[in-house]
């Protein structure tokens, strides 16, 4: 594979997607101390909200340590060259919370719907791009749709205002092919002008392999968070892809050592147990279910006496996409009576 | 005698609403009005033998006295509904409203119906499907004890959900949470919608969270749930309880399922029945008011 020369922009996630393995619980201090770090060793972007996006706040996904709105006025002012992005779910966030994020200093909205599902984005893409923000479509559990599926709904988020459109491979399910097929897919239809992105869970450990394989199919920007910190087994390494990055010549502004070190001595500590792939966040991976549901399953196996992989097998089953953590409890309920 | 009604707008609620008016032992639905004359549902409204007319709420305006009509369900868009409300009401008609435009005030049959007959309100709000399907259930927990917080999650197929919902989302989510504080009772509320692609598709479910201020009265709230739940159950017959009410330290949290009737709409689309169950059971109060004289109505500007 030869990407020598090319560019990519780096995104890391350990203050978003990294909220799922921390159950919404970072600490402000250790947010700026990250985000701080990242922004020293040459990160252009950094997500930082609610693991499940703006107005992620709730029962259903978990209470945060802080506000959207607290995280982000601890981080973005203390940011020298990063620029901070923030995540929307249409259907959990609102156009209220975009404009919040907006008046917090976020430069890049990223407005996540599920694969089939890019319609609903129309109002939030839009309000996004008039705004003047670079404005992303994140089209989740892309592994669901075809790759002529996935360039439909992209399509629509282009038109919508759509400056970037990603496939995010929520489940971790990915094989680089699969990618290729996408990215490739989406690369010939989507205007010149418009980026393509590419966000991977380590679920099968193809974390690094699938983002080289966006890559060579043309995606410019690559999720990924320092030291895997993220739902499931966690999101593509950071320190790792840009090891791999250096050795092939890739120019992406990063710093090696830097984010290592942020790996390692601020992440890595954080941890409430070690963010790898154990046989549940394997079988996320194997059975193409979305890895936020990760610690939900293991917590309703834990109380109703049942097997953690059995109910992720069962949600897989029942075909649930993104944001059905409600369903987990209920399927838990239904297995345990089914038992007696 | 049965209360004549219209009912404006001839998508898939519209119709859904005229098979459903056309069971009522209290309503009859004469009219059906659309806006494009090659619509499903005014074909077969026509071939029920309903009036039609496919040049909006205009092509009705000039029949409404004469035709006797006193109740009309707005089944069009939150955009179209402040028009179509000034213009009916002007003619004394009362307003059923299926759009998420929240003008009138907010009617969960099961919750708050039987406190709006009677308060001459002409246009009534139906919420949303998501608020007809979790708002009984906050209600049960907040008529035993005081809740600080409540959440529903509605999940429904993506063939269920048509692009007004989709390109306006913020709507239902606005209007539903509004709903679950001003109706459910809940000190907040917040609501979540998730669209699902699954093929079949599956029926609508929710789930509803709540947290009361202090411990909770378990047997109390159980039986208020199970209590509620048959309330419901006479007007959307495919309403179930599907697990719960789980307790959980001072969260309460119950899981409904709901099958539509498959009358216009097929079955898996129960969050477009209960909107029409739920309208219609309206109507009937309303109806029932009106025949008995103890509520009469008159031409009213808003």
């Amino acid at each position: 594979m030869d990407l020598h020369g090319t560019r990519v922009t780096l995104h890391d996630m350990s203050l978003r997607d990294g909220m799922h393995p921390k159950r919404h619980q970072i600490s402000l201090d250790q947010t700026i101390a990250i985000a701080t770090a990242l922004d020293a060793a040459g990160l252009p972007l950094i997500e930082v909200t609610h693991g499940d996006g703006l107005g992620g706040a709730s029962i259903n996904y978990g209470f945060p340590a802080h506000s959207d709105e607290e995280y982000l006025r601890a981080v973005v002012p203390r940011l020298k060259n990063s620029n901070v992005s923030a995540l929307l779910l249409p259907g959990i966030g609102t156009v209220d919370h975009l404009r919040l994020a907006h008046d917090c200093g976020v430069k890049t909205i990223r407005v996540a719907t599920h694969c089939t599902e890019a319609d609903v984005s129309g109002q939030h893409i839009g309000l996004s791009q008039k705004l003047g923000l670079d404005t992303v479509g994140f089209l989740m559990m892309a592994h669901m749709a075809s790759p002529e599926d996935l360039v439909k709904q992209a399509k629509l988020m282009e038109s919508y205002g759509a400056n970037c459109v990603y496939c995010t491979d929520s489940a971790g399910y990915m094989l680089p092919d699969d990618v290729t097929a996408r990215v490739g897919a989406l690369r010939a239809a989507l205007s010149p002008t418009t980026e393509i992105g590419f966000h991977g869970h380590h679920n099968m450990s193809m974390g690094v392999a699938n983002s080289l394989a966006a890559m060579q199919a043309g995606a410019t920007r690559i999720d990924a968070s320092a030291a895997g910190l993220g739902a499931g087994a966690g999101n593509t390494p950071l320190e790792v892809l840009v090891a791999v990055l250096d050795r092939m010549g890739v120019h992406h502004g990063v710093d090696l050592y830097k984010v290592m070190d942020v790996a390692e001595d601020l992440v890595v500590p954080m941890m409430d147990t070690p963010v790898r792939i154990d046989r549940d966040a394997l079988i996320l991976g194997y059975a193409g279910v979305y890895s936020s549901f990760l610690l939900f399953a293991k917590r309703a196996a834990k109380k109703y006496g049942l097997s953690s992989r059995d109910i992720l097998v069962e949600m897989g089953r029942r075909k649930t996409v993104g944001g059905q953590e409600d369903m987990i409890e209920d399927v838990a309920l239904d297995m345990a009576r089914a038992k007696k | 005698m049965r209360i004549k009604a219209a009912i404006i707008g001839s998508g898939n609620i519209g119709t859904d609403l005229v098979y459903k008016a056309k069971r009522s032992a209290r309503i009859e639905p004469v009219w059906l009005v659309g806006i494009d004359e090659r619509s499903d549902g005014l074909a077969r409204a026509k071939a029920m033998g309903m009036k039609t007319t496919a040049a909006g709420v205009d092509g009705l305006l000039p029949h409404v006295i004469a035709d006797g009509i006193q109740i009309a369900f707005d089944a069009t868009s939150a955009y179209a509904h402040p028009a179509n409300a000034r213009a009916l009401m002007a003619l004394g008609v009362l307003v059923i409203d299926l759009t998420p435009a929240a003008l009138g005030p907010y009617c969960i049959p099961s919750v708050n119906l039987d406190k709006l007959v009677g308060t001459r309100e002409m246009d009534v709000n139906m919420v949303s499907c998501g608020g007809q399907a979790t708002i009984p259930m906050v209600a049960a927990v907040s008529r035993v004890q005081p809740v600080e917080y409540a959440e529903i999650i509605a999940t429904v197929a993506s063939k269920s959900i048509g692009p007004g919902t989709r390109q306006n989302i913020d709507e239902f989510t606005r209007t539903t949470a509004g709903a679950v504080e001003k109706v459910g009772g809940a000190k907040k509320g917040k609501a979540i919608i998730i669209i699902n692609p699954a093929e079949p598709p599956l029926l609508m479910r929710d789930t509803i969270h709540c947290l009361t201020q202090t411990a909770p009265d378990i047997e109390k709230i159980t039986a208020s749930v199970h209590a509620m739940i048959h309330e419901v159950q006479t007007y959307v017959p495919g309403y179930r309880l599907k697990n719960g009410p789980v307790f959980d330290g001072r969260r309460i949290t119950t899981f409904i399922e709901v099958e539509g009737l498959g009358d216009y709409l097929p079955k898996y689309a129960g969050n477009l029945d209960i909107m029409t169950a739920a309208a219609l059971r309206t109507a009937d109060m309303f109806a029932e008011e009106l025949e008995r004289g103890t509520m009469v109505l008159e031409p009213r500007a808003m």
